[in-house]
């Protein structure tokens, strides 16, 4: 762990670490959330305390059957929601702690596709990422138009920009949607299912992508996904949630062990240690 | 790429304003005494230069006696339920939000009403009831129109209309049962007519302080118009993006009612102008914000003076109140539009 970002550390110090980038850019301190229909009454959903660190360059793989915590987790990293206890830094800085906009230069979150109210051009979508490097009223610049313009080239959607978002492919639009979330230059980047409406041609794609990001631009991607094969295939680190419990958190050789994911997935699974050291899950016969 | 520019902004702007000039110019002319061009000029120029005297006495009369508040009134209830209307789309992410259709505008009327019986004669009082019967309004809307939490947009409608009809209900009780009191006419309240005089004789300093409020409600929209752009694309988003999404819904619901009441308070429930230009204006210019509300601000004031001005001549000598010209005339433009988009 780079020097500065521990808890005792000067404000001083933590911005020369930031400055600096530090290797460790996530780092998830026992972090854990209730959800209740009201304040007094029992909670309805538990997150127990989570803990996990996540580098430069890495992809991080949240796993889990339904309601198994994985989007409370994903904002709670995003800081959306305030860990009731522990704590969630992002280059030294605690999430919940940063302003809106300071938060959204440092983390974008890529969540399912929302309606549009009305129809927008691609590039007048994309160029929404810049928002919080803006004040007010804030007029694009030409640089605003040239990351948002690199944004596109880097999903491969620079044949799109002067298309109406909603005349997309889904497979189009998650790649606008990324590109929106990347002319943000996160240094943390979030995705909430993107697998979700695409077909496996372009779930494929999209985790290559996301591989290729985080390689070159050095970001930190943290993609939840149902998608185990993928996920083990693409990841370099997994955590594996269950009813609310984060139950193991390693490699995808390490997580992906046949007894613990048939208990947490309730079916008859295989795995198998491909000659690559990644594993592969395949459905057991049931004849 | 072509982002927004100040420039685009003022070009476009200035183009609407030569519309705008046209159209009063227009609205100057017609009548029931028609002037000629080269009048209308001199009597302004005369006017302008403070030469009173030297223009005839029923130019006067009936230019700034007449017709000049009445225009300089559809200009101000035109701009201000325009911005209202796109204030209020963004706010509730509804396309077909305006004043009119939410019921907040026979909300205002509705405050005003209740204002009119019991401090008739206080000026400001009838704008202030106007805009605490627009607030509480929008708000008991809002409330209804959510479903399991979240803004549901065909029970957002449904609330709007009930709350509208219910409203105008309560609006035609008191008028009839309030029928000897100095009260201006049942289709000033429940159509809207501009052609109620100023309720003062300090003409210039009543309109001086209605555009002075409406500057204000409209600049503060004006200030969150790249964070409605956000908004417009999902609230989550935007505050993923950085917006803080309830400060400015605050601000919005704030200065929206408050265009909804002191539009309501000087001309009754003019409908369909919140709703018609925006759309009009976005269809022209696109759906950015920061072009969107100052093109909507000058379009409604077009269209107001143009509606009331037909208004006016149409069934000559008598008057059509402008609240049915507008739904007389807006109803079918809106229609084409919307089919020429689904093209």
């Amino acid at each position: 762990m780079s020097a500065g970002a521990g808890n005792g550390a000067t404000l001083s110090s933590q911005a020369a670490a930031f400055v600096a980038g530090p290797r460790v850019r996530l780092k998830v301190e026992q972090a854990s959330y209730a959800y209740a229909a009201t304040d007094r009454s029992a909670p309805k959903f538990t997150l127990g305390p989570a803990s996990f660190e996540a580098e430069q360059r890495e992809l991080v793989a949240i796993l889990g059957p339904n309601a198994s915590g994985k989007s409370t987790l994903l904002k709670l990293l995003a800081g959306l929601l305030k860990p009731l206890s522990g704590r969630v830094e992002v280059d030294g800085f605690e999430v919940s702690g940063l302003d809106l906009r300071t938060r959204a230069q440092r983390i974008a979150l890529v969540q399912q596709e929302s309606e549009l109210l009305f129809p927008l051009r691609v590039w007048e979508y994309v160029l929404q990422g810049r928002y919080p490097y803006g004040r007010r009223l804030r007029f694009e610049s030409e640089e605003d138009c040239l990351l948002a313009g690199n944004a596109l080239a880097q999903v491969g959607a620079d044949a799109l920009r002067d298309r109406w978002m909603d005349r997309l492919s889904g497979g189009e639009k998650q790649r606008v949607i990324l590109a929106r979330a990347l002319a943000q230059q996160p240094a943390l980047l979030l995705l909430d299912e993107p697998t979700q409406h695409l077909d496996i041609g372009g779930k494929v794609e999209l985790l290559r992508r996301l591989r290729r990001l985080a390689d070159e631009n050095r970001y930190t991607v943290i993609v939840v996904t149902h998608e185990l094969n993928l996920a083990a295939e693409f990841s370099d680190r997994v955590v594996l949630l269950h009813k609310g419990k984060s139950l193991r958190i390693g490699t995808p050789a390490e997580v992906y062990e046949r007894d613990l994911l048939e208990e947490v997935f309730e079916a008859p699974l295989e795995v198998e240690l491909r000659t690559s050291g990644r594993p592969r899950v395949i459905l057991r016969g049931s004849h | 790429m072509r982002p927004l520019t100040p420039r685009r902004i003022i070009a476009i702007c200035g183009l609407l304003c030569a519309v705008l000039f046209g159209v009063i110019v227009i609205a100057l002319r017609m009548g029931a005494y028609p002037i000629s061009l080269p009048d209308i000029v001199m009597t302004l120029f005369r006017g302008a230069i403070g030469r009173k005297d030297e223009i005839p006495s029923e130019f006067w009369l009936v230019i700034f006696g007449l017709r000049l508040p009445r225009i300089a009134l559809g200009i101000l209830v035109g701009a201000a339920l325009s911005v209202a209307g796109t204030g209020f789309q963004a706010l509730l992410r509804n396309p077909l939000a305006d004043p009119y259709v939410l019921g907040v505008s026979s909300g205002a009327a509705l405050g005003a009403i209740i204002s009119l019986t019991f401090a008739p004669h206080l000026l400001g009082v009838i704008q202030l009831a106007a805009f605490i019967g627009a607030a509480a309004t929008i708000a008991v809307v809002y409330f209804l129109g959510r479903r399991g939490g979240q803004l549901d947009s065909a029970t957002l409608l449904l609330a709007g209309i009930v709350a509208a009809s219910f409203l105008s209900a309560i609006i035609m009780f008191l008028l009839t049962t309030l029928s000897g009191r100095d009260l201006r006419g049942m289709a000033f309240w429940l159509m809207g007519d501009l052609a109620a005089p100023p309720p003062t004789e300090h003409v210039f300093i009543w309109f001086e302080s209605l555009f002075i409020v409406f500057l204000i409600s409209a600049g503060a929209i004006y200030t969150t118009a790249s964070d409605l752009n956000l908004i417009l694309t999902g609230e989550q988003e935007a505050r993923h993006l950085g917006v803080n999404v309830n400060r400015v819904k605050l601000v919005v619901y704030v200065a929206a009612s408050v265009l909804t009441g002191l539009a309501v308070s000087v001309s009754g429930a003019i409908g369909y102008v919140g709703l018609l230009v925006p759309h009009a204006m976005r269809m022209l210019f696109g759906t950015d914000y920061r072009l969107l509300i100052p093109t909507s601000a000058i379009g409604g004031a077009i269209v107001i003076v143009l509606a009331d001005t037909l208004a006016r001549t149409v069934v000559a000598p008598t008057e059509l109140p402008v609240g049915a010209m507008t739904a007389l005339a807006g109803a079918p433009v809106f229609i084409y539009l919307m089919r020429r988009r689904v093209r």
